[in-house]
C-alpha cells in the first residue's frame, strides 16, 4: 500500500534461518512515521538479524518488508537504491579508516547519489554539524574517540537522507562515559522526525526516548507496548524474566 | 693480495667494460620497471576478480597462481625460449624474460593482494554496501585502498625478489647487467666485469630494499 498512509517501515511474516537454525520465525512489525521503536531481547533472540533484514544485509528467507510503501524485498528491487532509503548504524562503527570524517560521509553522496563535489562537501559538513562534529571534518577515524566515531557513522547514514534509520547496538562498543553523546545525537535525530528502529540494551534511554518497545525472544516478538508498560508491567513471563535478569 | 686485485678489480678491464655494464644496467632497469608495472597490475586485477566470488573463476585464478609460484622461473624461461620456436612462435629473449617474470610476479601479487582483501573487515563491505555502493564501488573505494596499504611491505619485497631475477636472462642472452658482465668476463678472461655487475646491482636495488624497510615501518603504524 504505497502512498502517504503507508507505514514508514513495515515488516510482514519475516522468516530467516542460518542453516538449519531458524532465527526469525515470522516477525510482524510496523513503524509509523517519526516513531522510535526499541527492540530488546536476550542475545540470540534474532533482533540484530531482523534489523539487518530491513536493508538486506541479511537476505530474508520469507516475508515482505516495505519502507514507506516501497518494497525492500522481492526480485525486482534495486538493492542499491533501496539501501539509500534506510540508513544503518553498526555496533563497530565501521568507519572507513583511510578516509577523513568528511570523506567518509561524502563517499556515497559522490559515488551513489552522484552529487557534484562542492554539494557533497556541503552536505557532509552539514551532516557532521548535526552530530556536533563540524570541527572534526578533516580528522581520520583513528584520531577520534569511539563516541565521535559513532557520531560520524550516524552522519554518514543521515547524509543520504534516508526515510528510516536502523541502529544495531550503537553504544555496545563504547566506553560508558562515551555512551551519552551518542544517545544525545540519537535523541536529536528523533527530534527532527526520523523514523528509528533501535536494537540496544540502553534500558534507561529506551524508557525516556522510545515511543514503543518490542521484546523479542527465540525469533519471535513476544510482547510490545509503550515503554512505561513494558518496563513496569510486562505481561509475558519471558519479558519479566529478561528484565529481572538485566536489572540484576 | 695482488692476485686478488688483479682478478676482481683489474683497473684496465674495469675501465674497458664499464660502458657495456652501464648499457646492461639500462636494460635491467627498463625490464624491472615493466615487470613491476605489469606484474602488480595483473596480480591486483585478478585479486579483484576473485573478490566477486564466482567459484569457477576463483578456482582458475588460484590454479594459475599456484602453478606460477611453484615453477622455478628459469624452467619457464628455458621452456618458452627454446620450446615455442618449434611451434612457430619466436619471441626475443628480453620479451620472454619480461613475460615470464611478469606472470610470476603477477601470481605472487594476486595472492598478496587477495590476502589484503580478505583481511579487510567484513564490516567495511557492509558499511559501504549499506549506503548503496555496488560491490564494485565498495571494492574500489573502500576495500582495495585498505587492502593495498596492508600489503605494501610484502608486495615490495616480492617485487624486489622477482626483478632481481632479470639476471636469469643471461642464460638466453638478454643483454642485461649480468649478460653484459659474463660476456665481458669471457672476452677478458677476468672476473672484474662481474665485480662491476655486483656493484651495479647493489646501486640499483639497495635503494628499493631500503625503501621497503621504510615502508614496513611506516605501515606498521596504525592507519592514519
Amino acid at each position: 500500500m504505497p502512498g502517504p498512509d503507508a507505514p514508514a517501515l513495515d515488516i510482514r511474516g519475516l522468516h530467516k534461518s542460518f542453516g538449519a537454525e531458524p532465527v526469525l520465525k515470522g516477525i510482524d512489525l510496523s513503524l509509523a512515521k517519526s516513531e522510535m521503536v526499541f527492540v530488546l531481547g536476550p542475545s540470540g533472540s534474532g533482533k540484530s538479524t531482523m534489523l539487518r533484514c530491513c536493508n538486506r544485509l541479511e537476505e530474508p528467507d520469507r516475508g515482505e518488508i516495505r519502507v514507506e510503501g516501497d518494497p525492500v524485498t522481492g526480485p525486482r528491487v534495486d538493492l542499491n537504491l533501496m539501501r539509500q532509503r534506510s540508513g544503518i548504524v553498526f555496533q563497530a562503527f565501521n568507519l572507513y579508516p583511510h578516509l577523513t570524517a568528511a570523506a567518509n560521509v561524502m563517499l556515497a553522496l559522490r559515488h551513489v547519489q552522484k552529487k557534484p563535489r562542492a554539494e557533497a562537501q556541503k552536505l557532509a559538513h552539514d551532516a557532521l554539524d548535526r552530530v556536533g562534529l563540524g570541527e572534526k571534518t578533516h580528522q581520520y577515524p583513528a584520531q577520534l574517540s569511539g563516541g565521535q566515531q559513532q557520531r560520524v557513522a550516524i552522519a554518514r547514514a543521515l547524509a543520504l537522507r534516508p526515510r528510516v534509520m536502523l541502529f544495531d547496538e550503537p553504544t555496545s562498543a563504547l566506553d560508558p562515559e562515551l555512551v551519552g553523546e551518542v544517545l544525545g545525537v540519537m535523541r536529536d535525530v528523533k527530534g527532527q522526525g526520523m523514523t528509528m528502529l533501535v536494537v540496544s540494551h540502553e534500558m534507561k534511554f529506551a524508557r525516556e526516548a522510545a515511543d514503543r518497545v518490542v521484546f523479542m525472544d527465540g525469533g519471535n516478538i513476544v510482547e510490545e507496548g509503550p515503554p512505561e508498560q513494558i518496563f513496569t508491567r510486562p505481561d509475558h513471563p519471558r519479558t519479566q524474566a529478561f528484565l529481572a535478569r538485566v536489572r540484576g | 693480495m695482488d692476485v686478488f686485485i688483479d682478478t676482481f678489480l683489474n683497473g684496465e678491464v674495469l675501465a674497458q667494460y664499464a660502458p657495456s655494464i652501464l648499457q646492461g644496467a639500462l636494460v635491467t632497469v627498463l625490464l624491472s620497471v615493466l615487470i613491476v608495472i605489469f606484474g602488480v597490475a595483473f596480480g591486483a586485477a585478478r585479486a579483484c576478480l576473485r573478490a566477486y566470488r564466482v567459484r569457477a573463476l576463483a578456482a582458475l585464478i588460484m590454479i594459475f597462481a599456484d602453478v606460477f609460484r611453484a615453477l622455478p622461473p628459469l624452467v619457464l624461461i628455458l621452456l618458452i625460449f627454446f620450446g615455442l620456436p618449434n611451434v612457430g612462435v619466436v619471441l626475443s629473449a628480453p620479451i620472454v624474460l619480461f613475460l615470464v617474470l611478469s606472470l610470476v610476479l603477477g601470481a605472487f601479487a594476486e595472492e598478496i593482494v587477495w590476502a589484503g582483501i580478505t583481511a579487510t573487515p567484513k564490516g567495511q563491505w557492509e558499511a559501504a554496501r549499506s549506503t548503496g555502493l555496488s560491490h564494485t564501488q565498495a571494492l574500489i573505494w573502500v576495500v582495495l585502498p585498505q587492502a593495498i596499504r596492508m600489503v605494501i611491505p610484502p608486495l615490495t619485497n616480492r617485487a624486489i625478489a622477482i626483478t632481481k631475477m632479470t639476471a636469469l636472462g643471461m642464460v638466453i642472452g638478454v643483454p642485461d647487467i649480468l649478460g653484459q658482465a659474463t660476456t665481458a668476463q669471457s672476452f677478458s678472461a677476468n672476473a672484474s666485469p662481474l665485480t662491476l655487475a655486483a656493484i651495479a646491482y647493489v646501486i640499483l636495488f639497495l635503494p628499493f630494499v631500503m625503501a621497503s624497510r621504510w615502508l614496513e615501518a611506516r605501515f606498521a603504524r596504525p592507519m592514519l
